[in-house]
């Protein structure tokens, strides 16, 4: 296994800057998630490292050797496509043998007709059908090695298309968003088989996803990538819940984490809507307060006042979405089930160690508890 | 009209499901009329009347007409003429379909890995498509003359003696298969180049990774089993359309020199309208028709069977 180290790439499309300094570095064996809204780049930047396409500026290595001159096909990474990308004219057992058939045989063996009788041909091809079934049967495709791709449901084309990517043994693995074209159900399956495929051959991996569930729920460290750029790169535990863009706290979460705009007096009490809220931070000056859902609570010593609007029932929880009448801002309190439910008016309280400030430029400030009063 | 009145009584009374289906049936009956008439009027009966005619003695003018059974076939059999057509006309396939399906794959795959003027070259190679054939054979005939055509004179420049290309007829029929593949080329690239744009991109991409180098390689494992269904069509409509020659040979040769450009529907038409035989002309284009139909049938029933449709 080898490690990929993702340097100042820089990439533009026309007047179009899709990628702008990205770096990364994937720990040989690690699964790494790419995570990011539709169009931030990270299909750009994993078609970059596969070789599909060139940056323009920036270093990509793989197993410590940069493949900035190679090709595609010469630096043996296996990458499963949204789209699949199966040939629907071969059978199961062929598509997946294609790596293999690619690399093993040489020119003269791969001839049409005349190679399978070229020297040495029919002991590779023996090995290659081997080899090509023991990675369909692994993925459970074990009965279905001459159907065609038409013939398959959309979870088994999955498959064939991961079967093709393990049945080499890469240096690494890149997935493009793998599971986008599946149902709910079957996704959250192929999301533990991928998890289990990534286990059993302790491959490093690179997964692009814009579904921020399959990035913590897989991962074993999580990239953030907003417009072109890479804002943090964490466990999925720190990505959630210490974010250090004001931007990530906004994308990884859901429902929305509460942004509530707030401001830094000059002894550096932090005040929303002018109301001191027992939390200080050593500068000074517009602020943005960052709080999850559940970190937020009804609480009738609460500093803050809000008026409750409309409860929607999750089953394991509630959301309570509400307002600040002073400024509008929406809020919302994830709540245990049955709950009491205030109606009209109510306190704010949150878990004053939970609150995230962030400066006027979205990055993360630092925040002091005031021992003095409590929120 | 009693046929009018039927679907118009079963829509308004669908008193069982089985009468209602049977109403709903005619009154598709009712709807496919127009288009079946038209049919049977411009297509199916001058066909069987050319079928029928084709065993007749029958000539323009005749005063009566006598069934000969298959007197025309064993004439079509011993006569020097329409054997020598049948053999043109063979030849005359054999090049241009080949070679205007193969230089059209060539050019559809440099076109498409242009990066610019994409649109040119495919308005380019269409054109003669869209020009009047006969018109475009006036040309060549300028082109191509012995004495004033530009190509003699280029010949001439570097030192070589053209043939009389229209008029000798060793070079007639290769002249004349080199305007058929120019005429043919245009049509069968934009058909390859709506081929190729069909190929998802992602399939390149894909084989790229999995470990595919050369160019050569690319188009066996992906273009060329991709342009499956493409090339089927355009191999069947390219041979049907060259087995059709006339119009060229019609402006430019008339079969000359000695029978040399000879086609089977030149033939069909010198026996029919220029000698009055209208059954012997009729058993040629049943010839022609079974030809016709023979390649069809070859084309959808074996070479379908190992094309596979993504």
């Amino acid at each position: 296994m080898a490690g990929i180290a993702i340097s100042n790439v820089c990439k533009s499309f026309g007047s179009f800057e899709a990628l702008r300094g990205v770096s990364l570095e994937v720990q040989p064996g690690e699964f790494v998630a790419l995570v990011g809204p539709s169009g931030c780049g990270k299909t750009t930047l994993m078609r970059i490292v596969a070789g599909i396409e060139r940056q323009d500026a920036g270093r990509i290595s793989i197993g410590g050797r940069d493949v900035g001159q190679l090709r595609a096909a010469d630096r043996d990474v296996a990458m499963v496509f949204q789209s699949y990308a199966l040939y629907p004219h071969l059978t199961v057992a062929q598509n997946i043998a294609v790596p293999l058939v690619m690399r093993r045989l040489d020119n003269l063996q791969r001839l049409p007709l005349l190679g399978r009788w070229w020297p040495g041909s029919r002991a590779a091809r023996q090995a290659i059908h081997e080899d090509a079934a023991k990675a369909a049967a692994a993925l459970g495709l074990g009965s279905m090695l001459d159907r065609r791709p038409a013939q398959l449901s959309g979870g088994q084309r999955q498959r064939v298309a991961l079967a093709r990517a393990i049945v080499r043994h890469p240096k690494a693995f890149l997935m493009d968003e793998p599971l986008s074209n599946l149902d709910a159900a079957l996704r959250v399956q192929t999301r533990r088989e991928i998890v289990d495929i990534h286990r059993r051959a302790g491959a490093t991996t690179l997964y692009v996803t814009h579904d921020q569930a399959e990035a913590l729920t897989m991962a074993d460290r999580v990239a953030v990538m907003l417009a072109g750029e890479i804002l943090q790169v964490d466990t999925p535990d720190r990505v959630y819940s210490d974010p250090q863009d004001l931007r990530v706290a906004g994308f990884i979460g859901s429902p929305r984490i509460n942004t509530l705009p707030a401001e830094a007096r000059g002894d550096g009490a932090v005040e929303v809507a002018g109301v001191p809220v027992g939390l200080g931070t050593p500068d000074c000056g517009p602020l943005t307060l960052a709080i999850r859902p559940e970190d937020l609570r009804p609480d009738p010593g609460g500093r803050l006042e809000a008026v409750a609007e409309h409860v929607e029932f999750l089953g394991e929880s509630l959301l309570l979405h509400g307002r600040l009448p002073q400024t509008g801002t929406a809020v919302t309190l994830r709540l245990p089930p049955g709950s009491q439910m205030p109606s009209g008016s109510f306190r704010l309280g949150f878990a004053a160690e939970r609150a995230l400030l962030f400066d006027a430029a979205g990055r993360r400030a630092t925040l002091r508890l005031a021992v003095h009063a409590h929120a | 009209m009693p046929e009018a009145a039927l679907p118009a009584r079963a829509l308004r009374a669908p008193a069982s499901q089985a009468r209602g289906a049977r109403g709903e049936a005619l009154a598709g009956l009712f709807l496919t009329l127009p288009a079946g008439i038209s049919y049977v009027l411009l297509l199916l009966l001058p066909t069987i009347a050319a079928v029928l005619l084709a065993f007749t003695d029958y000539e323009l003018g005749a005063p009566d007409v006598r069934w000969i059974g298959i007197e025309n076939f064993r004439e079509l059999v011993d006569d020097r003429g329409f054997v020598i057509s049948l053999r043109n006309t063979i030849v005359y396939v054999g090049i241009v379909a080949p070679a205007s399906i193969a230089g059209a794959l060539v050019l559809a795959l440099l076109i498409e890995a242009t990066t610019r003027g994409k649109a040119l070259f495919r308005a380019v190679f269409f054109l003669p498509v869209v020009s009047l054939p006969v018109g475009m054979a006036t040309a060549w005939q300028y082109l191509l003359h012995p004495t004033i055509g530009p190509v003699n004179a280029f010949l001439r420049d570097v030192g070589v003696a053209g043939p009389a290309w229209l008029t000798s007829s060793d070079t007639v029929l290769l002249s004349l298969a080199f305007i058929g593949i120019w005429e043919a080329i245009g049509f069968n690239l934009v058909l390859f180049l709506a081929g190729l744009t069909a190929i998802p991109r992602e399939l390149h991409q894909a084989a790229e990774v999995d470990g595919v180098r050369s160019a050569w390689e690319r188009f066996r494992l992906v273009t060329w089993p991709l342009l499956g269904p493409t090339t089927l069509f355009v191999v069947t409509i390219t041979m049907i359309r060259s087995v059709r020659v006339f119009d060229s040979v019609a402006v430019l040769t008339q079969g000359g020199p000695n029978r040399a450009s000879e086609v089977l529907l030149y033939t069909m038409y010198t026996e029919g309208f220029t000698f009055f035989r209208l059954g012997y002309s009729a058993a040629i284009t049943l010839v022609f028709l079974v030809i016709v139909l023979g390649l069809m049938l070859l084309q959808t029933k074996v070479l379908d069977r190992r094309v596979h449709y993504g």
